[in-house]
């Protein structure tokens, strides 16, 4: 009788050791949706890690290392759309490693000027080298090749080798509207953005893979940066942002399809840049219509509610590039344009 | 021979196969097809939808009402908007009928998902049930989100995260990309009751708690999955025109309160609206006044053009008739 006893108690043992491993139970653990966060102030570089996510077809994302670094793997070698801090750079390096262990990098794209984006490119293209015999191009080593807009490249001879240095400048420029490369089996297309971020800013499109890296015209993390000393404008970013929606094609339901790798911040896809488009449309032509009015300035930054208001919850989190900054330099950029 | 020693060592083994094939009492099947009870006190906001300038009963912050006050019922004739999906937390609200079905192993049977096709915009969400950890921050936000579920004895609790921009109310008040919902389903024989509380740092004061019923349909061949949506031109704009209101200029902002004897503030939602004492406030209010800006003018005016003033140009929030409360509009 013990003994059956003692089966019956195993039994229901293994019952309630079955249930527990079939299913969660219990209250609903606290998981909340992240919030999309800037680059942080004064970092310790140390402590901070790099994610790296794949995006699509042969695109992954490694986020973290400053601005957004776009990563396309194949048989020929590895492409990076820019390459972050400088500070970061052994940890982008090795994320790349993992990724691709027996691939040479071979090329990298610099979308806009930041050292968020253009930090490493020194680091960076001496751990990779081209697909050739010989020492390289022309005099150069034989190392990663850059590529940047013709603009981007003036804008980093403007401000000079003492504050960027060489190695951090494109070699292989090009000027007018896009350039067309070849790489790892699908077409790429780089697309020059006048006057967006600065007058030197591109964005790159993986053609089979299908995605977009918009560089900073699109950051899911803050309102768009406008660098109006280096060229900068408004409608500059308005147009790049109509420029990506029009080559992105959503998949089923304005959902998926191409996939866009913005700035800073979450991978997104038409409808994110999308929502973002109207949002700095409508508050540009809020600005516009300010100066329409002969408003000053100081009656704009006023103004209740803001141009910005219903966005800054959610797009007011980068204190080095806040709303009122933003508006600003709007309202300068829209009331010297010819 | 049976003998008792046999026995000893075997029947542990029946009682917990014959026990681990029944499902736990504390698990209810919701597998089937359900239909969307649209004569529930939602109904309004399920069939024929709101009105502009209709936030009532939205714990909602003065970010969000301006929002919806700029919004132009135009912008979603863009093409890129025309396909857009009601998210996650709004979808149920919608007009509805899904089928909900249950993904288990096919050697253990353990439940490893529970799936849910909505026939709203052919959406289909995966709940999953497996303990799998929610994706990082950079992952891509999708209309149904990334939905983890546990059970709470007879009622699944699933949390969602991942959503994308949509609204909390349509073509009014937004919901953001960083709300979180928590849903509640309860079953009560052939009603299914599904209960959300959805938070958002961005636009909401207080979490929005909503509930919808639906019924059980006995034909599980019943469910229609398809609803094609491909996008056509709505007229001619400038390049990158979005349609919106600027601030203090929507011409339609009175409408629905002055239609429905309300006052303006009464309709424009907010976490005190939510609460008894708000009555004695209403009591103090004065009804809106609308003016219809489609309406005969009383001399003869210049010609309407795109200035301030002038009747809003495309879109649903143009021509007479095509917009308002009831007025067909999104599904």
């Amino acid at each position: 009788m013990r003994r059956v006893i003692a089966a019956a108690l195993a039994a229901v043992a293994v019952y309630a050791a079955g249930i527990a491993a079939q299913q969660p139970t219990g209250a609903a653990p606290q998981i909340r949706t992240a919030k999309q966060m800037p680059f942080p102030q004064k970092p310790d570089w140390s402590k901070l890690e790099v994610d790296v996510l794949p995006v699509q077809g042969k695109v992954h994302l490694i986020a973290g290392a400053g601005g957004n670094i776009a990563v396309q793997i194949g048989d020929g070698g590895v492409l990076l759309v820019d390459t972050g801090y400088e500070q970061m750079s052994g940890k982008v390096i090795a994320a790349i490693r993992k990724l691709a262990p027996d691939r040479t990098l071979r090329t990298i794209i610099n979308t806009t000027l930041a050292d968020a984006h253009t930090g490493a490119n020194a680091v960076l293209i001496k751990e990779g080298r081209l697909n050739q015999a010989g020492p390289g191009l022309g005099q150069r080593p034989n190392e990663a090749d850059l590529i940047g807009h013709a603009g981007l490249l003036a804008l980093m001879t403007k401000i000079g080798r003492q504050k960027i240095v060489v190695e951090r400048w494109p070699p292989s420029t090009f000027s007018g509207k896009s350039k067309d490369l070849y790489s790892n089996d699908e077409p790429v297309v780089i697309l020059h953005v006048p006057d967006a971020v600065t007058s030197g800013d591109s964005l790159v499109w993986f053609r089979g893979s299908d995605v977009v890296a918009t560089g900073e015209i699109f950051n899911e993390a803050s309102f768009p940066y406008i660098d109006a000393e280096h060229g900068g404008t408004i409608n500059g970013i308005i147009e790049g942002l109509n420029m990506v929606l029009e080559i992105t094609v959503p998949k089923h339901n304005q959902e998926g399809g191409t996939m866009v790798i913005p700035g800073y911040g979450r991978i997104g896809d038409e409808h994110d840049v999308l929502e973002y488009r109207d949002m700095v449309t409508i508050i540009r032509d809020r600005v516009q219509a300010a100066i329409d009015k002969k408003m000053t300035l100081a009656q704009v930054k006023a103004m209740k509610p803001s141009p910005t208001y219903e966005y800054e919850p959610r797009f007011n989190r980068d204190p080095n590039w806040t709303a009122e900054m933003f508006v600003e330099t709007i309202y300068r950029n829209l009331s010297t344009r010819k | 021979m049976f003998t008792a020693r046999r026995a000893t060592l075997i029947l542990p083994l029946l009682l917990a196969g014959l026990l681990y094939s029944v499902p736990a009492s504390a698990q209810v099947d919701f597998t089937g097809v359900w239909n969307g009870n649209t004569n529930a006190e939602d109904g309004p906001e399920r069939a024929a939808g709101p009105s502009l300038v209709e936030f009532m009963g939205l714990p909602i912050n003065d970010q969000a009402r301006q929002w919806g006050l700029a919004y132009r019922p135009g912008r979603l004739s863009l093409t890129e908007h025309q396909c857009q999906v009601h998210v996650v937390h709004y979808i149920h609200r919608g007009p509805f009928g899904a089928r909900i079905w249950e993904e288990r192993d096919p050697v253990t049977h353990q439940l490893i998902a529970i799936h849910e096709a909505i026939n709203t915009y052919e959406q289909h969400r995966t709940i999953w049930m497996d303990g799998r950890p929610h994706p990082s921050p950079n992952a891509p936000h999708t209309w149904m989100g990334f939905s983890t579920g546990v059970w709470n004895g007879n009622m699944l609790t699933i949390t969602t995260t991942h959503v994308k921009q949509g609204w909390f109310r349509r073509e009014n008040i937004p919901s953001s990309d960083e709300a979180t919902t928590i849903e509640h389903w309860v079953r009560n024989g052939n009603v299914w009751t599904h209960i959300s509380v959805t938070e958002d740092p961005n636009y909401l004061v207080e979490p929005l708690i909503k509930s919808e019923d639906f019924n059980l349909n006995p034909n599980p061949n019943s469910f229609n999955p398809f609803w094609p949506c491909e996008y056509v031109e709505e007229g001619e704009r400038a390049r990158g025109e979005v349609p919106h209101y600027l601030p203090g200029q929507n011409i339609w902002m009175a409408e629905y309160a002055a239609t429905h004897n309300l006052p303006q503030e009464a309709t424009l939602g907010g976490p005190e609206q939510m609460y008894p004492e708000y009555r004695d406030r209403l009591k103090k209010l004065p009804v809106a006044v609308f003016v219809d800006p489609n309406a005969e003018p009383p001399a003869p005016v210049a010609p309407a053009g795109r200035g301030q003033g002038a009747a809003p140009a495309g879109g649903r929030g143009g021509a007479p008739g095509g917009r308002g409360a009831g007025a067909g509009g999104r599904q």
